[in-house]
């Protein structure tokens, strides 16, 4: 085993250990999918109840991912849930009677937000509000609700 | 009686005498470690026999681990009608917990056996007191590059364990298994986080490095100079290793994602 056995080895396992590195990063974190902080801009939404929404949750328009949740707040004068979308500088042409939603992806999937464009000629630009919203559906209020109209519909009879 | 109680203190005594050489041991390896790096040949081929000659046995037995947990995965999750999300699942323990813990297990057997015994057989046939007859300081010359050669060594071992094992899953769940190829990786790209997990995961594998490397080294360097003393410390190596790999998983583990 001479010297350069040795050294092309040491090579390709130091080469391979950084292209796996380099792999992990890329393909399986997500790194690749992050939405940088040049070629994007934010908006802001209020929301009565956000219900299990997360920083780093998805922003869809009819399905397709354009953004991310940038950070959620509490205004503590409005009474409500101020989350910051950041949403990528390719998707600008949102008209301003835009409206968010927070849905649930499948029975017991993660909550993420979804923007139903309107119908108004001025668009959106960085850092304005959306001023159309609809909460999260917290499941308990759900089932109250229906216990109580069970129930009232049974007393009525 | 009196004997029970001399026994006991022997053997505590015994157990904190080791546990102070070995700490004086590696504070002995980081002494000597800027005049290693002077000599950079020494580490190259210690990573040579530490590193590469472990690649084989890493890169067989993570596509096979990320084999099985994609067939025991999807049989799983297909019940829940959540098959899609088997890239999550194969990535995530890989990357938090398999790839860093399953590589240094792997690593004590293959190379840090053979660390105790090539030193500990150093040590039997008085190679170590030659050197120091010699001047050469053994610890220097001998114990430091290996001990290098561990700790760069399994942080790669780790990740290439990994992302093997990942497309091992990939392979069994996507091309045999049909789950859905764009759901495979984008469900594990939205759910593993960079810093959170993949770092996390290889500085588990810089500490098990670290640990794998000193305990057999220290077996060897401490073993008793005869046969069946460096059967035992090779033994010795593997088990403890074995153990405190487990064990400093767990707390680290805990410190990371415990929050």
């Amino acid at each position: 085993m001479n010297n350069r056995t040795v050294e092309i080895g040491v090579g390709l396992f130091v080469a391979l250990g950084i292209a796996a590195l380099f792999m992990l990063a890329m393909q399986v974190s997500n790194l690749g999918t992050f939405v940088s902080a040049d070629d994007s801009y934010l908006l802001e939404a209020g929301f009565e109840n956000i219900g299990g929404l997360k920083v780093r949750s998805p922003v869809t328009v009819s399905g397709v991912r354009v953004g991310r949740v940038a950070a959620i707040d509490y205004d503590d004068e409005a009474f409500e849930a101020v989350v910051t979308l950041r949403i990528k500088s390719s998707y600008d042409g949102f008209p301003e009677d835009t409206s968010a939603s927070i849905f649930t992806a499948g029975l017991l999937g993660e909550q993420y937000i979804a923007l139903e464009p309107g119908g108004s000629m001025d668009n959106l630009a960085d850092g304005d509000r959306l001023q159309l919203t609809q909460s999260a559906l917290v499941m308990e209020q759900i089932i109250g609700q229906f216990l109580y109209s069970t129930s009232a519909a049974k007393s009525g009879e | 009686m009196l004997d029970v109680l001399q026994n006991l203190g022997r053997v505590t005594l015994g157990f904190f005498q080791r546990l102070g050489r070995g700490h004086l041991f590696l504070l002995q390896i980081f002494a000597t470690i800027p005049g290693v790096l002077l000599r950079p040949r020494l580490v190259l081929t210690q990573l040579y026999a530490v590193g590469v000659l472990t690649l084989l046995i890493i890169l067989v037995s993570g596509l096979f681990v990320g084999m099985v947990m994609g067939l025991q995965g999807y049989n799983t999750l297909v019940d829940f009608g959540a098959e899609d999300s088997l890239g999550v699942m194969v990535a995530l323990s890989l990357v938090r917990e398999l790839g860093p813990v399953v590589a240094a297990l792997l690593f004590a057997g293959r190379a840090g056996s053979a660390l105790t015994a090539e030193i500990g057989l150093m040590k039997a046939t008085e190679q170590l007191s030659g050197m120091e007859m010699m001047a050469v300081d053994p610890i220097q010359r001998v114990v430091a590059p290996r001990f290098l050669a561990a700790f760069i060594s399994l942080p790669l071992l780790a990740v290439i364990f990994s992302a093997i094992g990942v497309y091992g899953g990939y392979f069994v769940g996507v091309d045999l298994l049909g789950v859905d190829d764009g759901a495979f990786w984008a469900q594990m790209q939205d759910k593993v986080d960079l810093r959170g997990d993949v770092y996390n995961g290889v500085i588990k594998s810089v500490v098990f490095g670290f640990v794998a490397g000193w305990i057999a080294l220290f077996e060897g360097y401490d073993a008793v100079p005869t046969a069946a003393g460096v059967s035992r410390a090779t033994t010795r190596t593997v088990v403890h290793t074995s153990l405190a790999v487990l064990g400093l998983d767990f707390v680290l583990t805990a410190l990371m994602f415990g929050e």
